[in-house]
């Protein structure tokens, strides 16, 4: 038992953790914390796979931001325990046994994918073949410069959308 | 040293969008149910840089990045949405916002 | 050899006439459409003149044949428009065109006051050409044809008067009536193609000639063919138990049951079993049933003609019974004295309708007899033509009827296939027939006047009518005469003209009917046959006897004592009411067969298949897609949570699909 493998499963055990809380719990606050320990652990994670520049930007835009919007908007709806409404009887008893199924059945599929249970080059430890941000900007601002271009223009409609709707409420 | 399979981290990744989905299905808050969608992007992510790893390709990791920067702005907007829909409705649950119906 | 090499033209004459006056005789003056009606068939019958002049000419020991095109030719049914000719055929033809002829001339006076002429003499040319068809036809299908088509223009003349509910019902039941007769037909028309690959005649009766004759206590092929065709012709020729619709029938107009229901239509089923003897002559039992259907309708019908009031009716039952005569005669082998007897039936019974019509017409419509009376000084040339006919038909020695009645009855005694008890009702039969035509004639034209001449302006027909009736009493008696066999030192021209015909085909183990019986019982005896004896035998036998005492039973009851009558009626009312209505055979077959039927069609056929289970299973689509279309409709409920779970529905479904597909590929 090496390190990576025990990190691995801290943090994956975590991250269900979080999951699982973020489903069971009944205030959402509790759920948004929820998420946000899943998102640290994955971001352990991708530190393991070698992905630092992701990890760093998981952080720090999905944790540190989004989440806190998330957070946010709770404190401002004042949004409290969740009612109980049993409206839908096809999501009771068809939707979350599914749920489970796809779960069961997409993790028996990547099980015993082709993938293989060695990488080819030996990646996998994490100090070895770190991704360098080097390259990842390379291939952001060369090869995928249009999607690039196109997303930063993508965040700019939603934050004036975003403007657009928050306004008209009040 | 071992190494931690790469299918290790794909069912992690299959068992987190598992329970995003059983959360999107299960939950009534709105923004709870929108933490669901967060967490199966996020599950996607996480195969995607195993993907990234496994075939020593670069681009599995821009495909991250685009996926982080987009769920940044739904999240922007939607809640947005949500706020919206919060002060015209006075409710969060999303079983009281059925007027989309026949 | 014209007319020999275009017998079509026969039967184009006619139909050109009928679709002339059909299609465009309606705004035609009442000339013009007789010329066309009348000018057609004459010309046809100038055609049959011909034609026999002609035939006379060539070789008549076998049939002349004439193959126009193929009709249909469909695997190995194969049915050519094909017409023949032989001796039988011109007799019949001769008939037919003659009579036609006549009856067209008398409508015109008849008719001369009705609306609708054009239709009425379009309906009669068509009637023509489809009896000519029948009659030419040289196979089973195309006689068929005609067979079909006079049943439809009777039921087209019948109910000429379609807006009286009582003629339309009589025009239905006659074509229904005869249907189920002509199913019968159909079904042995096809099984004699099975039985002999073809329906040709020429190709059926050869191969027949070899057969042997079947045996008389089973069924064999042979014998199931005749009884099916036979069946047709109990239809047809209204014979028991489908004559019913004859009596009907008198709702049309009195020209149309001269003609279609006294000369031809009804004939057809004689000339049917004529025609088809050497099947009848090796089967039988087929004969045996023909003869015993004519004997017992000959009876049956005259008990019921005795007592009827309505003129034509009397003569209807009469009709019946006379073509029970005419099968009794074929059914005992007679087929020649058979179809003599249509002949002299022809003339006598057509002229006796011819003449009651005028009666009527003098009348001004009225039918019953029993308010008729003494009208023979105010119709003299009607009344004179009426009781000649009427010695005819009761077989008063000299006249036609008597000869050819005659021969039936010698061949039922004496012939070959004769049968003591059918001979027997023969002649009873022939008893009742005098007694109730002259019956007719004393309740009509003698006695005391039963009817208000200030209402009634009695007289006399035009010539138009009086013309064909004297053409018509002439033929009666002298038409008989055509058959004189033994008087005389006379030679039987009917039979041996028409020898070739029956005399062929002829094989082994068939019994002829001999042309004189007399002659060949004195032979047997070893007595020399003189004329004398012939003469003197023909003079007593037991028919002349029974003619005579119907004629004087009916001057004793309604000349001599007119009240004898009613008072007989008094004492056996019960009897009298069965037979006056005319066994009530009519509520009988309306209880057993028409009820049922109709109750099946409506309760069952219309109410539960058609209605429940048609329109059920039809509705009942539309309705199913209506309630599912509801059901969809209620997924879209609006509860975003129910969308929710039928993505993952479908995410489900589609990753199972695609993981799927990829392991069993890559297995």
């Amino acid at each position: 038992m090496s390190i990576p493998f025990i990190l691995f499963f801290i943090c994956a055990a975590a991250a269900v953790l979080g999951a699982v809380l973020l489903i069971v719990a009944r205030e959402p606050i509790h759920s948004a914390l929820a998420l946000i320990l899943v998102m640290m652990s994955l971001a352990v994670l991708y530190l393991l796979l070698g992905a630092e520049f992701i990890a760093a930007v998981q952080v720090i835009v999905y944790a540190g931001a989004v989440m806190v919007l998330f957070v946010f908007v709770i404190m401002l709806l004042n949004a409290g325990v969740e009612v109980r409404t049993n409206y839908s009887k096809i999501a009771k008893y068809v939707g979350v046994p599914l749920g489970f199924f796809l779960l069961l059945e997409v993790a028996y599929w990547m099980w015993g994918s082709a993938v293989g249970t060695t990488v080819a080059n030996g990646a996998g430890a994490v100090n070895a073949d770190a991704v360098s941000t080097v390259d990842l900007s390379n291939l952001l601002f060369r090869d995928y410069l249009f999607p690039f271009e196109a997303t930063s223009i993508l965040v700019l409609i939603a934050i004036v959308g975003a403007l657009v709707l928050a306004k008209k409420g009040e | 040293m071992s190494v931690v399979p790469v299918s290790y981290y794909l069912v992690l990744s299959a068992v987190l969008f598992g329970l995003g989905v059983v959360g999107f299905v299960f939950k009534r808050n709105i923004i709870t149910i929108y933490m669901a969608i967060e967490l199966m992007l996020n599950a996607v992510n996480l195969a995607f840089v195993a993907f990234a790893r496994a075939h020593g390709d670069l681009a599995g990791l821009v495909y991250v990045f685009f996926v982080i920067v987009v769920a940044a702005a739904e999240a922007a907007v939607g809640l947005a949405i949500v706020i919206t829909i919060a002060h015209n409705r006075r409710t969060l649950n999303v079983e009281d916002v059925n007027l989309l119906k026949f | 050899m014209f007319i020999l090499n275009h017998l079509w033209l026969i039967l184009a004459l006619p139909l050109v006439g009928a679709g002339v006056n059909g299609l465009l005789g309606k705004n035609w003056p009442r000339s013009a459409v007789n010329a066309v009606g009348i000018g057609s068939v004459s010309l046809s019958f100038l055609c049959v003149l011909e034609l026999i002049r002609e035939f006379l000419q060539i070789d008549t020991s076998h049939a002349w044949f004439q193959r126009y095109f193929n009709w249909m030719s469909v695997g190995g049914f194969n049915v050519d428009f094909a017409l023949s000719v032989d001796q039988l055929t011109i007799v019949m033809l001769l008939v037919v065109t003659f009579v036609s002829l006549l009856v067209h001339i008398y409508s015109t006076g008849y008719m001369a006051h009705e609306g609708g002429y054009y239709r009425f003499f379009s309906y009669l040319n068509l009637f023509v050409f489809f009896m000519l068809t029948l009659v030419l036809a040289a196979n089973l299908v195309l006689m068929f044809v005609g067979w079909e088509g006079v049943g439809l223009c009777s039921y087209l003349l019948i109910g000429f008067w379609f807006l009286k509910k009582s003629a339309a019902d009589a025009g239905k039941k006659a074509f229904i009536t005869t249907r189920i007769g002509d199913f019968g037909f159909t079904i042995g028309i096809l099984l004699a193609f099975w039985t002999f690959h073809s329906i040709d005649f020429g190709t059926i009766f050869a191969d027949v000639a070899n057969r042997s004759v079947e045996s008389a206590s089973a069924i064999g092929v042979l014998t199931a063919i005749c009884l099916l065709l036979f069946a047709g012709a109990i239809g047809k020729s209204a014979q028991i138990p489908l004559y019913v619709w004859l009596p009907d029938a008198m709702e049309g107009p009195t020209p149309v049951s001269a003609l279609i229901h006294a000369a031809t239509m009804v004939t057809a089923g004689v000339y049917m079993v004529a025609r088809m003897h050497p099947l009848f002559s090796r089967a039988p039992l087929a004969m045996f049933v023909v003869a015993l259907v004519g004997a017992v309708t000959a009876f049956y019908s005259a008990t019921i003609g005795v007592l009827q009031t309505d003129i034509k009716k009397v003569l209807a039952y009469s009709t019946v019974s006379q073509l029970g005569y005419m099968f009794l005669g074929c059914g005992v082998g007679a087929y020649a004295a058979g179809i003599f007897h249509l002949m002299t039936h022809a003339f006598f019974k057509g002229l006796l309708f011819l003449a009651a019509g005028s009666v009527i017409h003098a009348m001004n419509g009225e039918q019953d007899m029993r308010k008729m009376g003494g009208l023979r000084r105010k119709i003299p040339i009607t009344y004179w033509t009426m009781f000649l006919a009427t010695f005819a038909i009761a077989g008063i020695p000299g006249f036609s009827g008597f000869f050819s009645k005659d021969e039936i009855l010698e061949a039922a005694s004496a012939g070959p296939h004769a049968n003591t008890w059918l001979w027997a009702l023969g002649l009873v039969g022939a008893f009742l027939t005098s007694f109730y035509m002259f019956r007719l004639v004393f309740l009509t034209f003698f006695g005391k006047q039963r009817y208000d001449e200030k209402k009634v302006h009695v007289h006399e027909s035009p010539g138009s009518m009086t013309v064909p009736l004297m053409i018509l009493a002439i033929c009666a008696v002298a038409g008989g005469w055509f058959a004189a066999p033994h008087l005389v030192g006379g030679q039987d021209y009917f039979e041996s003209f028409v020898h070739p015909v029956f005399a062929s085909y002829q094989g082994q183990g068939i019994v002829t009917q001999p042309e004189s019986l007399a002659a060949a019982a004195g032979e047997a005896a070893g007595i020399e046959p003189s004329p004398r004896a012939d003469l003197i035998h023909a003079l007593t036998g037991p028919p002349v006897i029974a003619a005579v005492l119907g004629l004087l039973l009916a001057w004793w009851f309604y000349i001599h004592k007119p009240d004898a009558a009613k008072r007989m009626v008094q004492r056996m009312d019960g009897l009298y009411a069965l037979i006056y209505n005319k066994y009530y055979i009519d509520e009988i077959y309306g209880a057993l067969f028409v009820r049922p039927f109709l109750w099946i069609s409506t309760k069952v056929l219309w109410h539960f298949v058609d209605e429940k289970v048609i329109d059920g299973t039809v509705n009942g689509v539309a309705h199913v897609s209506r309630e599912a279309g509801g059901q969809v409709r209620e997924l879209q409920s609006g509860n975003a949570r129910s969308y929710a779970t039928w993505v993952v529905v479908g995410a489900v479904g589609f990753t199972m699909l695609l993981f799927g597909l990829g392991y069993w590929m890559v297995r």
